[in-house]
């Protein structure tokens, strides 16, 4: 009997012992030599792997900061300055501040109601149902509603608010990893700065129709009609294919152009509300209240109690 | 090898061909073929008459097109066509019905062909034919044989295997002689030796017919062919009459072959013995719950609006979906003041009850998507992979060789919209291919 | 009017669906049910009864309170899980409590655990009977004696009889009964199992419609068939004949109704001839040198977990290549 569990022990240890040694072997034959330095930075980026910088996943862009040795040209997005900061300590170099940004959806699209003109029925799939029509609402520039940003996002940032089926992005989330923008088959979605006071102005629209046709659309259109290109101070709109566009390195969030839109197409964020303007015609406002945009607040009249104002 | 068989329900199949009243207005899309758009010759305010050229073809894959009516330009600028996109387009404020004076009007039948084939298929570019079929592919391409490769077989497609359709079938009927002329213009042109007709066994008069008229022409012969979904579709088509199978990523020239639609032989006839452009198109207007069943010829550009008033006054209540084609390959609509263009076959009015998809659950494994698929493939594997992103896997498996035919959709226990997710694959793997040749 | 759909062709579907073919295999499965009962009586009822009951019951819990999913219970799933994991236990009434467990070990880890229906790597009602096979031997070998419908003694245990398994294990192969008889099912065993003829109805129904191909049943049939064959030609005294077999035991069932199930079977043709060969082999492996009389159940598990391999390598023949 004893020399039976001898002999069990003495296999299982000499099994063990091979093994061992076969394994030592090996693994400093396939030894990979890598930096330490990769994992440290790895450790510091935000690892949610978005893809936002360019590369394959965080551990993908503390390989190109290494390898690299300073931090021209790369930029982590999703974790902004901050990590910027960190990954240049353990770099020994400088990193340059940069405006903080968001995404911006620049569409006023609302599934329900009126504006839906048709039902798709097919894959929720943005990409696939922008090649096979126009969208519910009969805009061919607009959102389609099935949330291939809102998959996209891999902050939580991004939902499909379920009263407007249409996208709603949380500012204090968004990392500006860009992922929504890729995920767009209709390049609605736009990184910007976020603006002092996280005020910005922005052309809610991307509709190049012609102003009569973008118009009969949809309410909220931008016509091309240039008027906001007239009051603005700094030049930071231009009109180009019936479209204009607000140039946020230029903007300085004045809100002038947003009172001159003859279809609430131009909005302006987190703006306290200006003092009413009596001359704005009422047939401006119905449309707006069509599409709710929760954070959005437009200037309108409205008869609320105004303390201030913001110019 | 794979197929489906859907109900047929050609109920329109005895409803003769009428001629659709010319409306008030017309608008001519440009881009109403496979390929570049033509570019308007004429300006605003210009008289033009019927069977004018108004776009000049200028790319290589393009096609002519011509005036349907007669009547002065209103204006040249988009317009939405029936999927809601905008396309370059001319409008016509029709005044009368005034033809070209080249057009023969006269409804004997010209049996003599003494030009070239060259010259057959230089007269098929100006006279803007494109394959009905489906494709609307420029015909001039087509019965350009590349150097180096040899057609051996003309193959005329009047399968009609889709359902409801019955425009082909109208056709055949009515206009059996003039087929078989074009389709020895066709034979000339590209200098083979047969054409075979092809048509399902589910159409027995139309073969009647065929065969009866073919007999009186050289080389035409007609083959009847099994009822079963898609059998005309063009590789299988070939496939059924020759045996041969056009390779991955090939065409059927490629091994010898041409198939042409026989809506486009009749086109081809008109268009080489009477110098009529393609400016008209057989239309089937059918569907379960309407009134009345019609087969039209129509003049392209009416807005389908205008063919649902004068055919059945009002859409049903219950409509679900209004379908340009059939309902296995058809596009659904969804702006009918959009105009009809060369390749539309039909209007087809869908019934909520069919139209509005179930609820998709959990794939069985049940496999009948791939028993059902007629190119050997495996869609409810496209489905899993396409879901997580992994396109290169899929077009692994060819998913390109997919002809979309929907059998898979069709025959899916667990109504998963295996179509929508294999063509969603096919465009992100075409997409991959494209960015990888670039570099 | 209301607004037109829009969607990617296909516009049409066929009336195939889920819940139809699972209502179809449970149609398929009464001809098996009518004949267990007028052998083994009213017990067998019950068993089946519990059993369904409780395989529905507990995919309704595990999707209300658990997955918190709208509940699928209407497909039918649950109740082909059900018959034929009654099918698969003897028709005692000390079964009746020991089939609530089978039934929650089924669903819950059988099925649910992966996702529900056409997620399940192996057959439910299998995993549930192989469950209770190893937790409660004697109880799921007490085999009750063919009896009337209305056995002496309801509601309790028949005298136990045994399976032609059993008797062979035991006592040889001169104890047997008669082919016919076996065909028919008058012999001992799970209640489901017995019948030949009954099974073979519900098969024929099913191939009619074409929830099932004949490609699994033949290769498992054939190949228990042929193999057992060999072995009785090389040694007659110690292995029983062919047609005794595939007579006895779940051979029948399992070819037909649990090897056959879509979800954990190969998709295309020549991997179903694949995989009902590996059943067959395995079954009469297992029946002729395994610890236990029957080796259906283990053998078509077995034979479950390689069908993503299966069909990962018998792909189905390119049109263009």
């Amino acid at each position: 009997m004893a020399h039976q569990i001898m002999l069990a022990v003495i296999v299982l240890g000499a099994l063990g012992i091979i093994f061992a040694v076969v394994l030592y072997f090996v693994a400093q034959k396939f030894k990979v030599i890598e930096d330490p330095l990769i994992d440290e930075i790895a450790e510091v980026l935000p690892g949610a792997n978005c893809g936002g910088c360019g590369k394959a996943g965080c551990r993908a862009m503390a390989e190109a900061f290494v390898k690299q040795g300073n931090m021209e040209g790369l930029k982590c997005p999703a974790g902004g300055d901050a990590v910027m900061q960190k990954v240049a300590a353990l770099l020994g170099c400088v990193a340059e501040a940069s405006e903080p940004q968001v995404a911006v959806v620049r569409c006023n699209a609302c599934f329900t109601g009126e504006r839906t003109k048709v039902h798709y029925d097919g894959l929720r799939d943005c990409s696939f149902a922008n090649s096979l029509f126009t969208g519910e609402n009969g805009c061919q520039f607009g959102c389609l509603g099935l949330g291939n940003c809102a998959a996209a996002c891999q902050f939580d940032a991004l939902v499909m608010d379920p009263e407007t089926g249409a996208p709603k992005i949380d500012e204090d989330k968004c990392t500006a990893c860009g992922a929504c923008v890729k995920a767009c088959p209709r390049g609605i979605i736009e990184l910007r700065n976020k603006g002092r006071k996280n005020r910005r102005v922005f052309v809610n629209c991307v509709n190049k129709e012609k102003g009569a046709v973008a118009r009969k659309t949809c309410d909220n259109a931008c016509i091309g009609c240039g008027k906001c290109t007239k009051v603005c101070p700094k030049e930071a709109i231009k009109v180009e294919n019936n479209l204009a566009y607000v140039d946020y390195s230029l903007c300085i969030a004045c809100g002038k152009c947003v009172n001159e839109c003859p279809t609430g197409a131009l909005v302006a964020v987190n703006f306290t509300p200006v003092k009413p303007k009596p001359a704005e015609t009422p047939a401006v406002e119905a449309p707006k209240t069509e599409a709710p945009k929760v954070e959005i607040k437009i200037p309108q009249p409205e008869p609320v109690e105004v303390k201030k104002t913001n110019e | 090898m794979g197929g489906v068989h859907p109900n047929d329900n050609k109920i329109s199949t005895e409803a003769a061909i009428e001629q659709f009243p010319v409306p008030a207005k017309v608008v001519v899309l440009m881009n109403q073929h496979l390929g570049a758009p033509a570019t308007p010759i004429v300006a605003k305010g210009d008289k033009v008459k019927v069977g004018q050229l108004i776009g000049e073809a200028q790319a290589f894959m393009c096609a002519n097109v011509h005036s349907p009516v007669s009547g002065t330009v209103s204006k040249i600028d988009v317009c939405k066509d029936p999927f809601g996109l905008a396309k370059p387009a001319i409008y016509i404020d029709v005044e009368g019905d005034e033809w070209m004076e080249t057009i023969d009007r006269t409804p004997d039948i010209k049996r003599e062909c003494n030009l070239e084939p060259k010259q057959i298929v230089d007269k098929l570019k100006e006279m803007g034919i494109v394959g009905l079929g489906g494709a609307t592919f420029p015909a001039h391409i087509k019965y350009s044989v590349p150097d180096g490769k040899k057609a051996e077989y003309l193959i005329i497609n009047a399968v009609e295997c889709e359902p409801y359709l019955t425009s082909d079938h109208r056709v055949m009927l009515e206009h059996a002689e003039e087929i078989c002329i074009g389709i020895s213009i066709l034979r000339k042109a590209l200098g083979v030796p047969n054409a075979y007709i092809g048509i399902e066994n589910n159409k027995p008069e139309p073969i009647r017919v065929m065969k009866e008229m073919a007999a009186k022409f050289e080389g035409i012969i007609v083959e009847p062919l099994k009822l079963k979904y898609p059998q005309g579709a063009e590789k299988q088509l070939i496939n059924a009459i020759t045996g041969r199978r056009v390779p991955s990523g090939k065409l059927p020239i490629d091994v010898g072959c041409v198939v042409s639609n026989v809506g486009t032989t009749f086109a081809v006839y008109e268009a080489i013995q009477k110098n009529k452009p393609l400016i008209e198109n057989i239309l089937t207007v059918t569907g379960k719950k309407l009134p009345s069943q019609h087969n039209y010829q129509v003049r392209i550009g009416i807005s389908y609006n205008d063919i649902i008033k004068h055919s059945i006054g009002e859409l049903p209540e219950t409509t679900g979906k209004v379908i340009s084609g059939g309902p296995m390959m058809g596009k659904a609509m969804c702006n009918l003041d959009g105009p009809t263009v060369k390749g539309a076959s039909s209007v087809l009015v869908i019934d909520e009850s069919e139209a509005v998809r179930a609820k998709e659950s959990n794939c069985i494994r049940c496999g009948k998507c791939m028993q059902a698929c007629p190119m050997g493939l495996e869609p409810y594997l496209f489905s899993a992979l396409i879901k997580n992103g992994r396109y290169e896997e899929a077009g692994a498996h060819n998913i390109l060789d997919c002809i979309e035919c929907g059998c898979c959709f069709f025959s899916c226990p667990a109504n998963k919209p295996l179509l929508d997710e294999v063509r969603l694959g096919k465009n992100k793997y075409r997409g991959i291919l494209a960015a990888r040749s670039k570099k | 009017m209301k607004l037109l759909n829009i969607s990617g062709s296909p516009h049409v579907h066929s009336d195939e669906s889920t819940k139809r073919i699972m209502w179809r295999v449970n149609m398929a499965l009464i001809p098996a049910l009518i004949v267990a009962t007028l052998y083994f009586g009213v017990n067998a009822l019950l068993v089946t009864l519990v059993s369904v009951v409780s395989c529905v019951l507990f995919q309704w819990l595990i999707e209300k309170f658990i997955m918190k999913v709208p509940t699928t219970i209407g497909d039918g799933s649950a109740v082909v899980t059900g018959l034929l994991l009654a099918f698969n236990v003897p028709a005692t009434a000390s079964m009746l409590w020991i089939v609530v467990i089978g039934a929650l070990v089924a669903i819950g880890i059988g099925k649910m655990a992966f996702g529900g229906l056409g997620k399940n790597p192996f057959n439910p009602a299998l995993v549930g009977r192989v469950f209770l096979l190893i937790s409660f031997p004697v109880q799921m070998t007490t085999w009750p004696k063919v009896g009337g419908i209305f056995p002496t003694r309801l509601f309790t245990d028949a005298d136990s009889g045994a399976t032609p398994l059993g008797i062979i294990k035991e006592h040889g192969t001169e104890a047997l009964p008669q082919a016919w008889e076996m065909f028919v099912g008058h012999m001992g065993g799970s209640f489901g199992e017995v019948s030949a003829l009954a099974i073979l109805i519900g098969a024929i129904y099913l191939l009619c419609r074409k929830i099932i191909s004949w490609h699994i049943p033949v290769a498992f049939i054939g190949t228990a068939f042929v193999f057992s064959g060999i072995l009785y030609l090389c040694n007659g005294e110690q292995f029983i004949d062919p047609v005794t077999t595939i007579l006895t035991g779940g051979i029948m069932l399992g070819a037909c109704f649990m090897a056959t199930d879509m979800v954990t079977s190969p998709m295309s043709k020549v991997g179903q001839l694949i995989f009902g060969f590996g059943c067959g082999l395995l079954t009469i492996i297992i029946r002729n040198w395994g610890a236990y009389p029957e080796g259906v159940s283990f053998a078509i598990l077995l034979m479950n977990s390689v069908t993503p391999l299966i069909n990962r390598w018998c792909k189905p023949a390119r049109f263009a290549k």
